[in-house]
């Protein structure tokens, strides 16, 4: 019988200034060798200068069933986008 | 991380991280910086919030909703910045509740007519976005992430002040003359968001040699008024400044001095507006003690049931 490791995901962040992404995941039993594994599965070729990695049971999602419901708020709030305000030509770029 | 280091990666124009080492001072200023940007956005909500109920129509409402709604949550953006340095939240709030930081005096203006609600979207946040969009370049890479988040969002709130102003000059003269006062309100408090003069600014030389600052306060201040003045004429309304004249020569508007002793006493929180909005913030904080507690209780109550 094989051994299961907890499950981690892992964000990398390419370079300064820049937020960490999520890249994938990896099996580890502990964070320092999770962190280990992400180093050598996500940036063999330097595609990071830092990253996190994160018990994949603390991740707390929103349900699929529920998007629909969830994000609907925002779909008929046009007003929020700037494309809304129709301006002369001449200061259209402000 | 060491002083080196740190002055190489200054140098490099690379970003600063949270983890990085970095000198005491860099990151004192950068907390004040943050949290004093933050606290603008949230005391910035009261005093178009005033104007909701009053708003001329159902869009309006909720356009101005939405608005303010925005400035919440830059408020939130900036926050978790300045967390990110190791201050809590509830530390700078407490800061901003005691008057031991400040927010940006041009919240400390009254907006008695409707269309300070437009001058405000069209020259606070033109400024305001005049200010943003270098900072989004800031050595500070949290701070400039929420940087450009804001930025983004901000382009709508000047829009919709600049259309209230056009419909307004395009109105009744009623309408226009109302749009000119607050043209006339809020023109020289908007010019003097960008500091005191440079001659006079004792911060800018240390902050523009740590990448938090990329222009100074005179640069900006004049790009704000050579993007402005062109938008006030198609308004067919007049900026308050005698001074104000093209110059051929340099490519760039003259204008006159602001009232700088009126700047020192706004900055110093004089009148009666700031006790009326640091009222309004802590009995907002205050009323909301409630819901934090019921969630705090309701979160070990959920505890006390699954261990059980």
């Amino acid at each position: 019988m094989s051994t299961s490791f907890p499950h981690w995901e892992v964000f990398v962040r390419a370079r300064r200034g820049i937020d960490h992404q999520h890249a994938g995941s990896v099996h580890a039993p502990d964070g320092e060798t999770a962190l280990r594994a992400a180093r050598d599965l996500f940036t063999r070729r330097q595609e990071g200068v830092s990253l996190w990695v994160v018990p994949s049971s603390e991740i707390v999602a929103s349900d699929p069933a529920d998007d629909d419901a969830f994000f609907e708020p925002a779909a008929d709030k046009a007003y929020r986008f700037p494309t809304s305000y129709e301006l002369p030509p001449e200061v259209d770029q402000m | 991380m060491s002083q080196e280091q740190f002055d190489a990666l200054i140098q490099a124009d690379e970003r600063i991280e949270p983890d990085d080492w970095m000198p005491d001072d860099y990151r004192s200023t950068l907390v004040r910086q943050i949290a004093q940007h933050a606290h603008s956005e949230i005391i910035g909500m009261q005093p178009e919030g005033e104007w909701i109920t009053r708003a001329p129509s159902l869009r309006r409402k909720a356009i101005l909703t939405a608005k303010v709604q925005d400035e919440a949550g830059h408020g939130l953006y900036l926050y978790g910045a300045a967390e990110s340095l190791g201050t809590p939240r509830s530390e700078l709030l407490d800061r901003l509740h005691t008057k031991t930081q400040k927010y940006s005096s041009i919240f400390n203006y009254a907006t008695p007519e409707w269309a300070d609600v437009g001058a405000i979207g069209w020259l606070v946040d033109g400024a305001a976005i005049m200010n943003q969009v270098p900072l989004c370049r800031c050595s500070f890479g949290p701070y400039g992430r929420a940087m450009v988040r804001i930025c983004k969002e901000e382009s709508f709130h000047q829009r919709q002040g600049y259309q209230i102003m056009l419909s307004l000059s395009q109105g009744t003269p009623a309408q226009k003359a109302m749009a000119q006062r607050a043209l006339e309100r809020w023109w020289w408090p908007s010019i003097m968001m960008f500091g005191p003069p440079d001659s006079a600014s004792s911060n800018t030389g240390r902050s523009m040699a740590w990448g938090i600052k990329r222009y100074t306060n005179d640069e900006l201040r004049q790009n704000f008024v050579d993007a402005t003045v062109p938008q006030a004429e198609l308004l067919g309304l007049t900026p308050p400044d005698d001074a104000l004249v093209w110059n051929t020569e340099r490519g760039h508007y003259d204008f006159g001095e602001p009232d700088w002793d009126e700047f020192a006493r706004m900055v110093r929180g004089e009148g009666e507006i700031p006790d009326l909005r640091i009222g309004v913030r802590r009995a907002a904080h205050d009323d909301g003690d409630w819901v934090r507690k019921a969630a705090a209780a309701y979160v070990s109550k959920q505890a006390e049931r699954s261990a059980a």
